[in-house]
């Protein structure tokens, strides 16, 4: 089993520049992920929470803050940090095997080896027999399988999800949720799952994190302590995702009210 | 309500034999050139021409044959796919150069862009004097017009698809950690390749189209382009019409070719355009 990760944010903050402007995206975010957690974060589009895991995987830089994998800073991107993103991203020019291979590319193992861990991983995805298919040739569902498993081809010790099933259909959705749990439990890696769906956020999350927009903070932290596998009909599991959507709703969002407005006779006569 | 259930082409206006869809599809593209030859036949059989400026078909056919078997066509083709062969491949590798860097470096595209941008605006057949005042009127001018002929397509071509590689597959290659020539031979370059078989591809044409041209205006040595301008010269229309089919023949051949190459080397496109 390979080693998983220990997570530690700390105060972290980042702002973009527009047009002279300074918009703050993240302000004082900290957060402790256990080695083989599983941690879901929510929000609403522009919280920020894609941001973090840009900032995570290294893809962005300039914050203020710590992010320390294991007591180390992060220095850029790095094989020990996987991530899938909400569109597959496979390059089309490449099959199945080939595309899975991309993530062994710099590993430092011998040719029969990766070999080895490619098949290994095509299986761990269901994908035998669809090794020598390219990208065209697959649906959305399965070209996130390769995703996934690219993803952990060379052994992460945390991986990122961003959005990651937030373009499929509901079943294929909830069949990937499955997978990637039964993935999650077998891997024993350390994830962090970004989405905006609540009921997966749940059903996958140990913890789900709840964060608020404009500057993305963390709202409030809800624990699972569920049994997996989870069932989505369960009244402790509703009671929860009841819990977690009531962060969302509490309060009515007076900007989103518009005030009614006196209209003259001429205005009444066109509002059909 | 009743709907019509009649289908689109109705068999009653047009006998099914007759129909453009009776003809089987890899035969289609030989409707148009067989009523054309047919009608040239036809013409001459039954007397409805007799000007000097036209041939009748089998006149052409029997110079073809005679040009043939004299070995004069085949020098005139062979000097002419020479020059140009040679053109398109030094015009085609300076240009995947000169692209590529352009679409690597914003430093170079900075500095030779501009330059590059007017430089291409200039009509090709403008640099004609130029090369004629440098190089002559022999095979090195003739090889040095295709080469320019063949440069300007591959150079946009191959710039535009290096440029155009979505940023979501260059994050992939960092994310993996890849180094700078990984990033290239892995994530760029495959990506633009369509985008530079474009290129490519209009060079072939422009290299080809070039030829003629290089051929009639600086008429010097041999070719299929100087075997037209003795044809006009001396009034032999068999010769000209001759020369025009196989100036046809020779385009067709390498675009086919250039479309078997093509989608061999990028299947992984798959079905991408619409099928109506």
């Amino acid at each position: 089993m390979p080693h998983a990760a220990t997570l530690e944010i700390r105060g972290l903050s980042k702002q973009y520049q527009v047009k002279g402007d300074t918009l703050p995206v993240l302000d004082n975010v900290s957060l402790s992920i256990k080695p083989g957690e599983f941690v879901s974060i929510v929000g609403a589009s522009g919280c920020g929470k894609s941001t973090l895991l840009r900032l995570v995987i290294g893809l962005e830089d300039d914050y203020q803050g710590d992010i320390l994998l294991d007591g180390h800073r992060i220095v850029g991107t790095s094989l020990e940090r996987g991530i899938m993103f909400q569109e597959h991203r496979l390059f089309p020019w490449l099959t199945v095997e080939q595309n899975v291979g991309l993530g062994l590319l710099n590993a430092d193992l011998g040719e029969a080896r990766k070999r080895d861990a490619v098949r290994e991983h095509i299986a761990l995805v269901g994908l035998e027999g669809f090794e020598r298919a390219y990208p065209y040739q697959l649906s959305g569902g399965m070209s996130q399988r390769v995703a996934i498993a690219r993803a952990l081809v060379n052994r992460p010790e945390v991986l990122l999800l961003d959005e990651p099933f937030g373009a499929l259909d509901a079943l294929t959705r909830a069949y990937l949720q499955q997978e990637l749990q039964r993935i999650w439990a077998q891997e024993g890696i350390t994830m962090i799952l970004v989405t905006h769906d609540v009921e997966e956020a749940v059903y996958l999350g140990d913890r789900v994190v709840v964060m608020q927009p404009r500057p993305g903070r963390i709202k409030r932290i809800v624990d699972v302590p569920l049994p997996r596998p989870r069932d989505r009909g369960d009244y402790a599991f509703a009671a929860i995702k009841e819990d977690v959507l009531s962060e969302f709703s509490d309060r009515p969002r007076d900007e989103l009210i518009a005030e009614p407005r006196e209209r003259n006779a001429v205005e009444w006569q066109f509002s059909w | 309500m009743t709907r019509s259930t009649q289908p689109i082409s109705s068999p009653g206006r047009w006998p099914h034999w007759l129909h453009p869809a009776a003809v089987p599809k890899p035969l289609r593209g030989w409707v148009i050139p067989v009523m054309l030859l047919t009608l040239w036949w036809a013409a001459f059989r039954f007397g409805w021409t007799t000007s000097q400026l036209f041939v009748p078909l089998s006149k052409v056919v029997d110079t073809g044959l005679r040009m043939a078997g004299s070995g004069e066509l085949a020098h005139a083709l062979g000097a002419s796919l020479y020059r140009m062969v040679l053109g398109f491949v030094i015009g085609t590798a300076i240009g995947l150069a000169v692209g590529t860097a352009l679409g690597v470096s914003r430093l170079l595209e900075n500095l030779i862009g501009p330059t590059f941008h007017t430089l291409k605006q200039v009509s090709l057949f403008a640099w004609i004097p130029l090369i004629s005042l440098w190089f002559g009127l022999g095979d090195l001018a003739k090889i040095a017009f295709l080469s320019l002929a063949a440069f300007f397509p591959v150079v946009l071509n191959t710039f535009e698809g290096i440029r155009s590689v979505p940023r979501a597959h260059l994050e992939v290659a960092r994310v993996f950690a890849f180094g700078p020539w990984q990033v290239f031979a892995r994530v760029v370059w495959p990506a633009a390749l369509p985008s530079i078989f474009t290129g490519i591809y209009l060079a072939l044409i422009y290299a080809w189209l070039a030829t003629l041209g290089a051929e009639y205006l600086l008429t010097s040595g041999s070719g299929i382009g100087n075997l037209l301008v003795d044809g006009r010269e001396h009034f032999w229309m068999d010769q000209v019409l001759l020369g025009v089919l196989v100036v046809g023949a020779v385009g067709f051949a390498l675009n086919w070719s250039a479309s078997q190459l093509e989608r061999r080397l990028l299947a992984w496109r798959g079905r991408s355009t619409a099928q109506f």
